[in-house]
């Protein structure tokens, strides 16, 4: 159960269980809370990020029963019984995953913001197709925008990641 | 960024959901992706006092040929389109509008049922089934009805839709063996409207034209379908002359707005350009089955 | 453990993996909305939807009754602190909360804070207030019109909107070389208003604690301690009891450089409450409101007497919005914007500006700008080309044939910028080479009896970062200096601690690889502090491509006093003297007798254990650099373009960029910087635009509507480099944060002109969007 903030008679309330990084979390929350701010505030997960107010930038992605959405486009109440995947899910016990290695290998991060955004939309790239061309990870990177790097060692990155996730198989 | 308080239902039946609706009227809006709805909601321009998600609802997402016409379950995500086999060749015109949606996030969860309900002008799907004279079929309390998507858009965000009606899926009609479209968008980045988009979807017969649907994006109160241009192609060899008139009067149609992405004129010439490419590229799949 | 002879310390010059990344793919950065505290509140905005009308009445009343509100807070109620003004970086005065009248749409009226964001949202909706609408001015033109409505009729003495005028150069050598002139070329253009936009918006979290009486204030900010100093001004709190942290910071650009209302109200609000308060701003806020970029309404006028340049005349008028709020060095009101001879060699130039109110937000200075430089760089590569096409002679050659010639530095512009070195002609060449420029003409020739248009677009510029003296250059009357303070610990680790601050440049890897090379120590054992005013360093913060100039030289310094001091303790442990010492990656050796050595990290233990008598224990320094001069970055960028006839649409074929930054301490972070720039560069040109309609309605003031390239549009780029080290700075670098943001732009422009160059097309306008060219085409009778 989870705090909540002072309410009045007109807050509507859902509980939900989410699976999120492969654990079932629970919380009593506002119908209308968005399922980035569930990740954020109400269960600490403060590695996706809000860069935009009008579905634009894709500084939210995660992942919902493993397909990129922007959580700041979906409420938390629809991800009740479903999984989400947000970047503090990507590393394992054995250590980070090949696409995190990669995005520093290659520089592929300045300021850091859009990146847990860019890499999740990129593991999805790469189950669905391990081997992409770079016009295939530009066009499947056009939801994530980024200010600071250009996009060039991005594209860098998951290609490295493509090989070592291929070398790895 | 912060939604108004709203009553959250996930009905998993459509009589379910069928009697939310009824309960609520137009006090309630269908949530199906969400990408068009849930922005509107954050940023106060929506408020609905209930919000009826059908994403749990069986049965609305199947994609499918059926006697050669397609059969779209409201529920199915541009991003199946855009990886669909079925919506390339004869369907040529829904497989190249699918990608140019929005972008590749948000085609995850948006829904081709959902945008031809929001009926958005600069919408894509809307031009793109007008071409392909495809119906949509609506359930309501006294059951369900079809309407062609040439009589849906009434104005802008405006459909023929009664608010307690769902719409439930999309029939595109066989356009025979031998049939070819394109959709051409114009958007200044990718996730960007449209500044204009055509799209063009020709039947063959005897190597000629048997039939030919043309929808415009953005260019006017709602999605417009370029009824002289048909009119001027059927029966035509969709040689240079052909096209090159059936261009003009597409242009003719347009009712275009001018903005920041450009003038009337200019809008009115991209219309005639993408017109022309796309039946020249439809000339040249025509032989494609 | 000591560095061996094989090892290779990881200095200057290596491409070191980031130390910061560590956290960020994992998620692990604490931005400013990541800070959450016991017993935080939050507070949001509530912005005036007219540019320009008089505030009647504000009833607050249903806000305040909300369950989960806590406060509502007023200009009204500001003024009764002394806070609903706030004076500006630029000498002015800059509402924080309306209290006579609102000046731009978007301007801060009300704020709400509330046991949650949503809640806060809710209550703003309950707030009513009764708005005058007044006539808005939404041009600099309009608001130097004799009668315009007056927009700061609360400034005594103000009874117009013009702010100031400014010059620079020689007026009269100029039009002398103008009335003796072979030819004038002339150029009218616009630098469309445009907005850094990082992708993490302002915010902050302000903890004025009522136990300790110190007021702690996370803040997205790129100048924390400028910013602590300016609140104790302002906000009269004593300086030593307020903590400014700047954590993690999502992308500066210069957006996060002025003090915006939002920060004021927050830290009010968490006085008065006894609670912190978190305020982050929403994207609409931020581009509606924050510090936006350029907005310049300049003429330029080139003579040319004998095939050659011989005088630059500039009039300008500059759109300052509704408060005059530029960050930049207070004497410079169009900043460095008379750097705009740039890489030519002009013996006579004359600089005039007028800046004027109007009913927009404030700024002008920002976006990776180096105070203007954006702006003159775009005019005078604009200017170079268009005489090019009127001379009839190639545009790379033209150039080649006015610039500044190596032996000519250091070099004295007609303006007064002593240049500290540069090769223009080498970059040039190597930018033409790559780009294929031979062979693209010819294939420009060919293309076009195809019907097809092709065109090169080259830019040579050169720009001027760091600032200067510290008796010449001041913010608020700051002086731009900037420090270091390093320590090294027993066991030969360090730390170093700046006064600068990244938002993504990667200063606690290319600080440390400072350090590695004067004190043979790896990068990996330095850690680098930013941010936190509480122990760092005094200094003015990183924007203007400053950090390097200024705390890389500091750091350079500092360590190598304490190699000044490590070279007597060595002297002291191996018993010889100071002067038969030699130095090798991180080692003191006998000159004669390399087994007689010690290393630094003996060394630094040492420091507290043995030292000679009456020698100071420890080894630490901290160093304030006053930087000589500027530095002057420069290269050549060349784009090639193909333009579609029936849309007006252009795609880049190909960017070659050849940069000279002097020396490169990290190349790998270096390109990843100009890569970044080449990226807004060419977003500026190709589609980034806020404006205003007649009525001051802001259009992009959100994503749909200001446009930011996706790595779908965004163009790949060939860099290449060349190093003319600077000569007066410690380690010979420059600086390279903004070079690409500032010399790109005229890059794409003059491709897309040159495609069309040949029917007589000489401007386009920025943002060259697709139905412009079109217009263009239509004009000369080449559209499709």
């Amino acid at each position: 159960m989870v705090e909540m903030a002072a309410v009045g008679e007109d807050t509507i309330t859902r509980p939900v269980t989410v699976t999120v990084n492969g654990q079932k979390r629970s919380a009593e929350i506002e119908t209308r809370l968005l399922l980035v701010h569930f990740l954020r505030q109400t269960l600490g997960l403060t590695g996706t990020h809000v860069g935009c107010d009008t579905t634009s930038c894709g500084a939210c992605t995660v992942l919902l029963d493993g397909v990129p959405v922007k959580s700041c486009t979906v409420f938390a109440v629809q991800a009740d019984g479903h999984e989400v995947t947000t970047v503090e899910g990507l590393a394992t016990a054995e250590g980070l995953h090949p696409i995190q290695e990669a995005f520093r290998e290659e520089h592929g991060l300045q300021c850091g913001f859009c990146t847990p955004g860019m890499m999740l939309t990129a593991t999805a790239l790469l189950r669905e197709n391990p081997s992409p061309s770079e016009q295939e990870i530009r066009w499947a990177l056009s939801g994530n925008v980024c200010r600071c790097t250009g996009y060039q060692n991005i594209v860098k990155a998951v290609q490295h990641a493509a090989a070592a996730l291929e070398e790895g198989r | 960024m912060y939604p108004a308080s709203f009553e959250y239902f996930a009905p998993t039946t459509l009589e379910e959901a069928g009697s939310l609706l009824e309960q609520y009227g137009d006090e309630a809006k269908v949530l199906a992706g969400g990408q068009s709805l849930i922005p509107l909601m954050k940023l106060r321009f929506a408020s609905p006092r209930a919000l009826v998600d059908v994403n749990g609802v069986d049965g609305l997402d199947g994609l499918a040929e059926e006697d050669g016409a397609l059969r779209i379950g409201a529920l199915v995500r541009h991003a199946a389109c855009e990886r669909s086999e079925l919506l390339r060749g004869r369907f040529g015109a829904l497989g190249d509008a699918a990608p140019q949606i929005s972008d590749p996030i948000v085609r995850n969860r948006g829904t081709v049922g959902g945008s031809l309900a929001h009926a958005d002008p600069q919408g894509d799907w809307g031009s793109v089934m007008m071409a392909v004279r495809a119906e949509v079929v609506a359930r309501g309390p006294e059951g369900t009805r079809t309407i062609p998507v040439r009589e849906l858009f009434q104005g802008p965000f405006t459909t023929a839709l009664e608010p307690n009606e769902i719409l439930t899926e999309i029939r595109v009609p066989d356009p025979g063996p031998k049939a070819a479209g394109t959709y051409l968008k114009l958007e200044r980045k990718v996730g960007d409207f449209a500044t204009v988009g055509v799209a063009v979807h020709v039947s063959f017969s005897n190597g000629s034209v048997q039939q030919a649907g043309i929808g415009l994006t953005g260019v006017g109160p709602t999605n417009l379908v370029a009824e002289a241009a048909e009119e001027a192609l059927a029966g035509s060899a969709l040689d240079d002359e052909a096209i090159g008139e059936a261009a003009r009067l597409a242009a003719e149609a347009a009712q275009p707005h001018g903005d920041l992405r450009g003038s009337e004129e200019y809008k009115r010439n991209v219309v005639r350009v993408f017109t022309e490419r796309g039946l020249r590229a439809a000339a040249e799949r025509r032989s494609d089955g | 453990m000591a560095v061996t002879e094989d090892d290779v310390i990881r200095g200057i010059g290596h491409s070191v993996k980031r130390q910061e990344d560590e956290r960020f793919i994992r998620g692990r950065g604490t931005y400013v909305d990541d800070v959450v505290l016991p017993g935080m509140l939050h507070l949001e905005l509530l912005r005036s939807p007219y540019a320009h009308a008089r505030i009647k009445s504000i009833d607050t009343s249903a806000a305040a009754a909300l369950p989960g509100v806590v406060a509502v807070v007023t200009g009204e109620l500001m003024a009764q602190h002394n806070l609903a003004w706030m004076p500006t970086l630029s000498g002015d005065t800059q509402a924080v909360l309306a209290t006579d009248k609102v000046r731009f749409q978007g301007q801060e009226v009300a704020a709400v804070v509330a046991e949650s964001a949503y809640i806060a949202k809710d209550a703003l909706e309950l707030i009513e207030v009764d708005y005058e609408p007044l006539p808005a001015v939404t041009t600099p033109q309009q608001a130097l019109e004799a009668g315009a409505p007056v927009i700061r009729d609360e400034k005594e003495g103000q009874t117009d909107n013009a702010i100031y005028h400014w010059e620079a150069g020689d007026k009269e050598a100029t039009d002398k070389a103008f009335a003796d002139a072979d030819k004038v070329v002339e150029l009218d253009t616009f630098y469309p208003r445009c907005h850094p936009s990082p992708l993490e918006c302002c915010g902050c979290v302000a903890d004025v604690n009522p136990a300790t009486g110190k007021a702690t204030i996370y803040m997205t900010s790129q100048a924390p301690h400028a910013h602590r100093t300016l609140f104790a001004l302002v906000a009269g709190l004593p300086e030593h009891k307020i903590r400014i942290i700047s954590p993690d910071i999502g992308g500066g650009f210069g957006n996060k450089v002025p003090i915006y209302p939002g920060y004021v109200v927050a830290t009010a609000a968490s006085l008065l409450i006894g609670r912190p308060v978190k305020w982050i701003e929403d994207r609409t806020g931020n581009l509606i409101s924050t510090g936006f970029a350029r907005d310049y309404h300049m003429h330029g006028e080139l003579a040319v007497k004998g095939g050659k340049i011989s005088a630059l005349r500039v009039k300008m008028l500059s759109d300052n919005g509704a408060f005059f709020a530029d960050a930049q060095p207070t004497k410079c009101k169009a900043g460095l914007f008379h750097i705009v001879t740039g890489s030519y060699d002009i013996p006579a130039a004359h600089v005039e500006t007028d800046g004027a109110y109007t009913n927009k937000a404030p700024g002008g200075v920002a976006y990776r700008c180096s105070f203007r430089v954006t702006e003159a760089s775009y005019l005078i590569e604009r200017l170079v080309q268009t005489a090019a096409y009127e001379l009839g002679v190639d545009p790379a050659e033209f150039r080649r044939q006015n610039f500044i010639q190596p032996d000519q530095f250091p070099y004295t512009s007609a303006t007064g910028f002593e240049y500290d070195s540069g090769d223009y002609e080498k970059a040039l060449d190597i930018a033409l080479e790559r780009i294929g420029y031979a062979d693209l003409r010819k294939e420009q020739e060919e293309a076009r009896k195809e019907g097809r248009l092709i065109g090169i677009g080259v830019a040579s510029f050169t720009e001027v970062v760091g600032a200067g003296k510290g008796s010449e250059y001041q913010i608020a009357g700051l002086r731009m200096n900037d420090g270091a303070e390093l320590r090294i610990h027993p066991t030969g680790k360090a730390v170093l601690k700046l006064s600068v601050k990244s938002q993504g440049q990667g200063h606690e890897t290319t600080f440390a690889q400072i350090v590695a090379e004067e004190l043979g120590l790896q990068p990996e054992d330095i850690e680098v502090q930013e941010g936190d005013t509480d122990n760092t360093p005094y200094g003015l913060g990183t924007y203007a491509s400053r950090s390097t100039p200024v705390s890389g030289a500091a750091t350079a310094m500092v360590s190598r006093r304490i190699r000044a001091k490590a070279q007597k303790i060595a002297a002291h442990l191996l018993e010889a003297s100071e002067d038969d010492l030699e130095w090798k990656q991180g080692r003191f050796s006998v000159k004669g007798a390399p087994d007689r050595s010690t290393t630094i990290q003996d060394i630094a233990f040492a420091a507290y254990t043995n030292v000679p008598d009456g020698m100071e224990d420890g080894l630490e320094g901290v160093y304030y650099y006053d930087p000589p001069n500027m530095t002057y970055p420069f290269g050549t960028y060349a784009v090639v373009v193909e333009v579609d006839r029936g849309t007006g649409a252009w795609k880049v074929r190909k960017v070659v960029a050849v940069d000279d930054c002097g020396v490169r301490i990290n190349p790998m972070i270096v390109e990843g910087q100009i890569m970044g720039g080449l990226t807004e560069g060419f977003a500026i040109a190709a589609m980034e635009l806020i404006t205003f309609d007649e009525e001051g309605n802001c259009i992009g003031a959100n994503f749909m509507d200001y446009l930011l390239p996706t790595a779908w549009e965004t163009p790949s780029f060939e860099l290449a480099e060349t190093v003319t080290p600077s000569p007066h700075h410690p380690i010979g670098a420059k600086g390279i944060g903004e070079s690409a943001t500032v010399g790109s732009p005229a890059a794409y422009v003059n491709a897309v002109v040159d495609a069309l160059a040949h029917a007589g097309v000489r401007n386009l306008e920025m943002p060259v969007t697709s139905d412009k060219v079109w217009a263009a085409l239509e004009e000369v009778g080449l559209a499709q």
